[in-house]
């Protein structure tokens, strides 16, 4: 496995966690009102959202790389 | 000398189709599966095992701390990756620059674990024999924090010394590179599942 298709594994990793911790911070906020939890939630949730672009741009970019 | 010394260093091998550095890393990474899946697994049997097993209000772990921890590492993911990239594309000033942003980055993460992490602790007593809780946290994040400073020393030679082998074989340093991006995904999906087993479950 190149480090390709590592980075891809992981960022999708990173995707369903950061998702995974949003909606667990957000839960948390409902339940405890702290705005800390709100923001972690929101910057999370975003984090995730760019980490979508980011990933079909470096498929793009690495387009003529092995995944081997 | 060195390819026959060691071959397969550049190009793939004709039976596993892949160069001599990359089977090395991955039996390496093979075996720190079995070491920090070793210790996932204790951690498990401790926690069920222990009625009294402490709650977040008694561990102290800040979670955003943590949370900024665990965004500094999956960004340098993407610099290491983009180290590898600029190699690949034959410029290796870029691959530098991304180089010693990773290595910035793994530093931040370090400063804050020690400094709001560690430091706090250790000064509040709570420390790896005080409990079972403790002593699975400083083993865990500590073998974790040893991983990341070898990680910086392995970018900081690539940074300097090691570059040298740009000048003679790019191809091989570029190789190099991509082993060095793979031990660092690896250490950084350690940490996505560390994070939320001590901070968040």
């Amino acid at each position: 496995m190149s480090l390709k298709a590592f980075h891809l594994f992981f960022m999708t990793v990173s995707l369903v966690f950061s998702i995974a911790f949003g909606l667990w911070a957000f839960r948390a906020y409902r339940a405890d009102g702290q705005t800390m939890n709100l923001v972690l939630s929101v910057a999370s949730m975003l984090f995730a959202a760019l980490l979508i672009p980011y990933g079909i741009w470096f498929l793009k970019k690495l387009r003529n790389v092995s995944y081997i | 000398m060195s390819a026959e010394v060691l071959p397969y260093t550049v190009k793939p091998h004709p039976v596993s189709g892949l160069y001599s550095g990359k089977m090395g890393i991955w039996l390496f990474l093979a075996s720190e599966v079995m070491l920090f899946g070793a210790l996932f697994s204790t951690y498990i049997f401790l926690r069920v095992g222990d009625p009294a097993w402490p709650s977040h209000e008694e561990t102290h772990l800040s979670i955003p701390i943590g949370t900024i921890n665990t965004l500094i590492l999956i960004t340098s993911s993407i610099t290491m990756v983009m180290a590898w990239a600029s190699c690949k594309m034959n410029n290796i000033a870029k691959a530098k620059m991304w180089l010693t942003v990773t290595a910035g980055l793994a530093l931040a993460f370090l400063v804050l674990k020690f400094s709001l992490e560690y430091y706090p602790k250790i000064q509040h007593g709570n420390v790896p024999s005080k409990s079972t809780f403790y002593a699975i946290y400083f083993t865990m994040t500590g073998l974790h924090a040893l991983h990341i400073i070898g990680g910086v020393a392995v970018i900081a030679y690539f940074i300097g010394p090691g570059a040298k082998l740009w000048k003679t074989d790019p191809e091989y340093y570029t190789n190099r590179i991509e082993c060095t991006g793979l031990y660092w995904h690896f250490v950084d999906l350690v940490w996505i599942f560390l994070f939320p087993v001590f901070y968040l479950l």
